[in-house]
């Protein structure tokens, strides 16, 4: 090993140590880029203002609506339905916050409006190399650019707010290497289902993930993504994968990226963020994806995790049993079979315009089950728009499912948008926690292509089938 | 500013799963709030309260020896999920003040220690101790960095140096951050 090669991480933390840490104290690391929300960004404005502090850098925010905003049209007389009066007040407060610090606000009637962790990407704000912060834990998503994106708690909001800086340890790094090329009918999200069934959810915890391997290289920046918006739910600090050309061409041209001499020399500076071959890490994990089959989760968090052509595990322990109690179901059943209710194809993990490319290729000419109720709800106004001029609004509500506005919707459940108790949801989103699309919800998170392949069925279904069916017809 | 954590002596409320995720410390209907306040009735919502909102007699956090608790054990992998203060914020106004653990989860840790309350990772030995020792007394030492266990052995923890520094004087990081400001702007002149 070269003393000199360095991983991804070193570099990017190295270029943003404003002091070094010591064994009495953490780093001071600066932070590019901070994406905020109406949902823990208040009590961080309120500490500011407390304090008599002001902001230190407004332009280096971009805040956007999206937990707690409905996804149900507009009233034809202005306003909203299924909104309540708390949740008004935090959209409110965001608007004065940002109005009174002049940040720039995606508020409900922008264009550019959608959940945080892809309006950033969409408009350019998310760079290659860049720290990234969001009071989110999912903004480990922006790690697919080649940046340090990580989630923080509201307190250190406040902190990026005053100082456009956060005091840290430098976290552990682990290189997740994919090997093989996946079966049929797969998307990045059974990729990432699979590295979480590898490593657990508490696998990844102190460390930043950076995933390599062809099976990656080939990724679309959405199924990147999708990658690294999980590697929270392996409790890591971060996920990423390092820029290449693919990354470039994403970037190219949206309003927030570098043009002319300044994209080229962007350009010139992207291309060093990868690490060193002879670079070590603190930890290697190897997950074989060769012929990698749909997965879909039984459990009550992502690593319980299956291939969809299994049967579902003996319980390792106290938990698991509680969880498979929660769920209903019994060891050693088929997963494939069992009936959903709802079917929920959105969320900062799976909403993207691919994803739903993926979701109308399966509706495409069929029905949704008339026991199951579906909810398509776009990451972004853009993704809308986009999904809109190809015509996949049609087909989803030719299929019977509900077209909606963008927001996290059903992956939180804070808008109106949820399960009732007992109720099966198969959802693209991140979580199947107890009750985390509604009080007493039971989720089955897979891919689009799985979700709509259950909606379509009733009951879940192994996608490649119905993938088949449509190469046959 | 919170107050200071010096030793925090209490009989030990036992959560025993494993996992426990913050959509279950504070289920996420409740964070349409924009204060920081009163968010410990929440905590725990659908453990403590049946889908008729009675309190569930088989929850420990629900046991009336409950309300002397400052010290929470659980199983591993504690506060994994989202990055919501709101978990630490709750459980401080439920009473917590220290939480053991097997592991604990990165945003989870760093937000507990901004709200005076105390994360502590111990060995599965330790562990297998406690998860057995409900409602047993315990005496949490920060200045210290040990836990007295109940058979009165000592056992010394891990924290980081600045985390325990500013939880024994009760300060608040931003105060930190805030003085070092010439040195931040050092580093934007540097980056031009």
């Amino acid at each position: 090993m070269s003393a000199a090669a360095k991983t991804l991480l070193d570099k990017i933390w190295e270029q943003h140590i404003v002091s070094p840490e010591t064994a009495a104290e953490p780093a001071i690391l600066y932070v590019d880029l901070h994406l905020i929300h109406e949902v823990t960004s208040p009590q961080a404005f309120a500490e500011l203002e407390s304090r008599g502090i002001s902001l230190r850098h407004p332009e280096r925010c971009l805040a956007t609506m999206d937990h707690s905003t409905p996804t149900l049209a507009q009233l034809p007389g202005g306003g909203w339905a299924e909104i309540d009066g708390s949740a008004a007040k935090q959209l409110k407060t965001l608007e004065e916050n940002c109005r009174q610090h002049g940040i720039q606000l995606l508020g409900l009637d922008s264009p550019d409006r959608g959940i945080v962790h892809v309006v950033g990407p969409e408009l350019g704000a998310t760079q290659p190399g860049m720290t990234i912060v969001c009071g989110d834990s999912h903004t480990s998503t922006h790690g697919a650019f080649g940046a340090l994106a990580f989630g923080i708690g509201s307190t250190e909001i406040s902190h990026v707010l005053a100082c456009q800086a956060l005091l840290q340890r430098k976290p552990r790094s682990m290189a997740v290497t994919l090997s093989g090329r996946p079966g049929p009918g797969t998307s990045a999200k059974d990729l990432v289902l699979a590295i979480l069934a590898r490593i657990g959810v508490d696998g990844g915890t102190g460390h930043v993930l950076e995933f390599r391997g062809e099976a990656l290289a080939s990724l679309s920046m959405a199924g990147r993504m999708t990658v690294c918006n999980m590697a929270i739910e392996a409790g890591a600090r971060a996920g990423m994968i390092a820029a290449d050309a693919t990354t470039y061409a994403y970037l190219e041209g949206r309003p927030k990226s570098p043009v002319g001499k300044a994209w080229e020399a962007a350009l010139e500076g992207w291309s060093k963020m990868h690490s060193d071959p002879a670079a070590s890490f603190d930890r290697e994990v190897h997950v074989d994806v060769n012929n990698l089959a749909p997965m879909v989760t039984y459990g009550t968090n992502p690593g319980m995790v299956i291939p969809i052509d299994e049967r579902i595990p003996q319980p390792e322990d106290e938990s698991a049993a509680k969880a498979l109690e929660y769920m209903n179901l019994r060891a050693d059943d088929q997963i494939l079979g069992k009936p959903i209710d709802l079917a929920f194809i959105g969320s900062c993990t799976n909403s993207r315009i691919e994803d739903l490319r993926e979701a109308a290729s399966i509706m495409q000419g069929r029905q949704i089950s008339s026991r199951v109720r579906t909810l398509i709800v776009p990451g972004s106004e853009s993704v809308k728009r986009q999904a809109e001029s190809e015509g996949l609004d049609k087909v989803f509500l030719a299929a019977g499912a509900e077209w909606r506005e963008p927001g996290c919707s059903m992956c939180i459940a804070m808008n109106g948008d949820r399960a009732e108790p007992g109720q099966y949801v198969m959802s693209t989103s991140n979580r199947n926690f107890i009750g985390r699309q509604g009080k007493g919800s039971r989720t089955y998170l897979a891919s689009p292509l799985t979700t709509a392949s259950a909606a379509i069925c009733g009951e879940i279904r192994d996608p490649r089938e119905l993938l088949r069916e449509e190469m046959s017809r | 500013m919170s107050e200071a954590l010096v030793t925090v002596r209490s009989p030990i409320l036992v959560l025993p799963a494993t996992n426990i995720d913050t959509d279950q410390i504070i289920p996420a209907r409740f964070l349409t709030t924009t204060s920081r306040s009163g968010l410990g009735m929440h905590a725990f919502a659908d453990w403590r309260y049946g889908p008729d909102g009675q309190p569930n007699p088989t929850c420990s956090l629900n046991d009336p020896r409950a309300q002397d608790c400052k010290i929470l054990v659980a199983g591993d992998n504690f506060g994994c999920g989202s990055s919501r203060e709101h978990a630490p914020w709750a459980l401080h106004d439920l009473g917590f003040r220290v939480i053991i653990s097997s592991s604990i989860a990165d945003i989870f840790r760093n937000n507990a220690v901004k709200n005076g309350l105390l994360p502590i990772e111990l060995p599965a030995h330790a562990m297998r101790v406690l998860l057995d020792s409900a409602w047993g007394e315990l005496e949490v030492d920060l200045l210290g960095s040990c836990v007295h266990m109940p058979d009165g052995s000592k056992l010394s923890f891990a924290i980081d140096a600045f985390a325990r520094h500013c939880l024994l004087e009760g300060l608040d990081e931003l105060g930190y951050l805030l003085s070092r400001e010439d040195a931040i702007t050092a580093f934007e002149q540097r980056l031009g």
